[in-house]
């Protein structure tokens, strides 16, 4: 059986494999890049095109091995896509996650609450984020199978790569999307954890000279859409070196793709003309280019725009625009990744009374302010940085973190070298797969937060004061893959025939909390997530209104998902709390 | 002049029941060329598979009914008998047409070269050159890899070895003896050594090289 690693990104996805002897590698994917073309790409980019019938003839769609494709993915979709984009699902992994809508809805492509009430807008197909997720797995699985005949993608061991910022439903949905997908069994992996373990798979054994007991790694992974922070500590565990993940930070959305718009407005301007949508996208294109050249190593002083003329007529209708070096340090260095000193955190607008639903983007640009509240959140300072995602691959924006830290912690910051800083992820998954069968150190950790449900405080109801909630651990932070908590008794029933929901929380930074704790509900650094809900039908044994007095069970799966058990006192019966998905204000 | 000389090479060379010189084979008539005459790489399993068919079938939209389920993509190595004959020469054809649509979509190849350059200043054409170049460029990256055909500098002096392939190094000026000849490399050449062109799905008139754009 040989291993897989997916890399399931935001805008792009990329796949890995590892089997018997052979190192870690990324493969090529074969993909439809454009009209009635299909070539391999090094990566899969995330997007899915929904065509109507004037929009795109079948004939341009299809893929070798599946003749009735109505649908595209990967490249030919982001293209096309960006003419249609009423036709187009971008950043399905973002919506996987964003708790103000029904995830397991058809609500992509998403057209925003205005537009949702026209009736004059065209309907055309849509799918939920799950699914659209599941796509993007279903065609690496195809494209597998397709140069892999003889060895399916579903009888090998699989590990799809998650935000270590997921929480519990977002990660229990990518198990389901990867179930439609046709992977029965899938190991999740966070993102940079996997960014780590590329490193290891990079380094070999080497990497024991690089780091130390009491070194700890901040894994700084920027990606076109998101952005996530981990810290990684090495310590001793009887003379030999061990990797524990101590620290995740939030899901920030931000990232190159901000960055590539921010640097298109500002040549816009210069321009003085108006630009039609395909010029603002050639635009775009333009300014991604220059700040790749302009914020790496040896940058020119400046780099030369065109937009080529929109018609056949192509030189006389160039524009021509130039961003200096200067313009570029200013408005990306400095603009997204400022100098702030430690205290420094991101400014966060009160959102108003009525606010359009869709995608919460970050609202301070500045991701050295994230970092700032992220690193002073957990309270420890890294002695090392290892970077990740496309957008670090500028020198000048690794040297700016690295000159950050470097003053906040007030010593040396070493920048750790890993594998390519796209494809990382995928290798480093496929690198875990194999350390899982033994070879090659493991990073320990467990579960990034501890749980809570919410208990309402038995007292005389008061008009106009709802009770005050009591938040009771469930699942202690750090909880292993496999390992299972049981609650001490308490006083917790199920009604019979009524659905139960209970409020959850997630906290990051409370390691002290043991499962069994209860604290206020309004305690700092405790999260709300979706409620968790169980509905227990009346049967024979139970009639409908009996309380089944039960005691709560945690479950971190070997998948890398938690469940929350019921299990009924007397022994009759033990029931699954499901993570509800359902919108809520 | 070397027309004559090939004439006298080919009578020799029939007369003692020898091959022709690759340079001879154009002027073979059509039928016996497509035989004679290596195939390019990506098509040359096609080619030994299905015969070759003097006259050009237009692509149809309908090729399901012929095709069965396997309508789809590019597969032609793995041909099956009853699949639909598309000529060698309609695959020659869409091949080319693919690769001119991609340096079009990519690099606004048509575009460029359709368009008089009277009257445009050498810095607007530049401007335009250097995104064509770029696009281009990265069409040729991604799905040809060249390398020269004799290694080493232009202008430096170079041995052609015995039996070397007159196809792959062109004499310029009169050989003086039997090879190893010596010379100076005036142009190393290209070679492909891997040609990772796009499969090909079937039913996409690739006569549409760039389709008109309609902005709604």
């Amino acid at each position: 059986m040989k291993i897989l690693g997916i890399d399931l990104g935001t805008t792009n996805s990329a796949l890995a494999m590892a089997g018997g002897e052979a190192p870690a590698h990324t493969l090529p994917i074969a993909q439809v890049i454009g009209p009635g073309e299909v070539a391999e790409r090094p990566t899969l980019p995330s997007f899915l095109l929904l065509p109507g019938e004037h929009e795109v003839p079948p004939a341009q769609l299809q893929l070798p091995w599946s003749p009735g494709m109505r649908y595209a993915v990967g490249l030919f979709a982001r293209e096309r896509g960006a003419e249609l984009p009423h036709r187009l699902v971008s950043s399905a992994k973002s919506w996987l996650c964003n708790p103000a809508i029904d995830r397991t809805a058809q609500v992509l492509p998403f057209r925003g609450a205005q537009r949702e009430l026209d009736p004059e807008m065209e309907g055309g197909e849509r799918v939920s984020p799950v699914n659209a997720s599941a796509r993007y797995l279903a065609h690496l699985r195809a494209a597998w199978d397709d140069a892999n005949p003889d060895d399916p993608a579903a009888e090998q061991e699989v590990l799809v790569t998650v935000p270590a910022s997921f929480d519990p439903v977002a990660r229990e949905l990518t198990v389901v999307a990867a179930r439609e997908a046709g992977f029965d069994r899938v190991t999740l992996l966070e993102e940079p954890q996997a960014a780590f373990y590329a490193y290891l798979a990079t380094r070999g054994d080497a990497w024991r000279q690089d780091l130390a007991p009491g070194n700890v790694v901040l894994v700084c992974d920027v990606g076109g859409g998101t952005t996530d922070f981990s810290l990684i500590e090495i310590t001793d565990d009887a003379g030999n070196l061990a990797l524990e993940r101590i620290a995740v930070g939030d899901h920030i959305l931000l990232g190159g793709d901000n960055m590539d718009l921010a640097l298109a407005a500002l040549v816009g301007r210069e321009l003085g003309k108006p630009l039609d949508a395909l010029q603002q996208r050639a635009l775009v294109h333009g300014c991604r280019r220059a700040k790749e050249l302009l914020l790496g190593d040896a940058a020119p002083a400046s780099v030369p725009i065109a937009i080529l003329g929109r018609g056949s007529r192509l030189i006389g209708a160039t524009l021509k625009a130039e961003v200096t070096r200067e313009q570029a340090e200013g408005l990306l260095v400095d603009g997204f990744f400022p100098r702030v000193a430690a205290d420094a955190r991101p400014e966060r607008r009160r959102a108003g009374g009525l606010r359009e639903m869709g995608l919460p983007y970050a609202h301070d640009p500045a991701i050295t302010r994230h970092l700032a509240e992220f690193l002073a959140r957990f309270g420890r300072m890294p002695t090392h940085v290892l970077f990740n995602g496309g957008v670090m691959k500028a020198a000048k924006l690794q040297a700016r973190i690295v000159e950050l830290v470097r003053g906040w912690a007030g010593r040396e910051v070493g920048v750790l070298a890993g594998a390519d800083l796209d494809l990382a992820v995928a290798l480093g998954a496929a690198h875990y797969g194999q350390v899982r069968r033994g070879q090659g150190i493991r990073i320990r950790g467990g579960t990034a937060r501890a749980y809570y449900i919410g208990i309402e405080s038995a007292m005389p109801a008061i008009p106009g004061f709802a009770p005050p909630v009591k938040a009771l651990c469930v699942a202690p932070q750090g909880l292993e893959e496999g390992s299972t908590v049981e609650l001490p008794d308490d006083e917790l029933g199920l009604v019979v025939g009524e659905t139960q929901t209970f409020r959850f929380f997630a906290a990051a930074t409370r390691k002290a909390d043991e499962a069994g704790a209860l604290i206020d509900a309004d305690t700092d650094g405790l999260v709300e997530l979706d409620p968790v809900e169980k509905l227990v039908e009346a049967d024979g044994e139970r009639a409908a209104g009996q309380l089944v007095p039960v005691r709560l069970e945690a479950h971190v799966t070997e998948v890398g998902t938690l469940e929350l058990w019921c299990v009924a006192r007397d022994g009759h019966g033990r029931w699954k709390l499901e993570y509800s998905v359902r919108e809520r204000g | 002049m070397s027309r004559l000389i090939l004439a006298f090479q080919c009578f020799f060379l029939v007369l003692f029941g020898k091959k022709l010189p690759p340079a001879a084979t154009k002027f073979l008539p059509e039928s016996t060329t497509a035989v004679s005459h290596p195939e390019p790489a990506v098509t040359a399993k096609a080619a030994k598979e299905q015969a070759p068919r003097p006259e050009v079938a237009k692509p149809t939209s309908d090729g399901k009914d012929k095709a069965g389920k396997d309508t789809a993509v590019g597969k032609e190595a793995k041909a099956e008998p009853d699949r639909p004959k598309v000529s060698t020469a309609q695959h020659h054809r869409d091949g080319a047409l693919a690769l001119l649509a991609l340096l079009q979509r990519e690099g606004r190849l048509i575009d460029f070269l359709r368009e008089p350059l009277d009257g445009f200043s050498d810095a607007d054409i530049g401007a335009a050159a250097r995104d064509v170049h770029r696009g281009c460029r990265k069409v040729l990256d991604q799905h040809l890899s060249l390398e020269p055909v004799v290694p080493g500098e232009e202008e430096a002096k170079v041995a052609v070895p015995k039996g070397f392939d007159p196809a792959e190094i062109r004499l310029i000026g009169e050989a003086k003896g039997e090879p190893p000849l010596r010379g100076t490399l005036r142009h190393h050449g290209w070679r492909v050594v891997d040609a990772k062109l796009p499969a090909l799905a079937e039913g996409v008139d690739r006569m549409v090289i760039a389709p008109a754009e309609v902005e709604l």
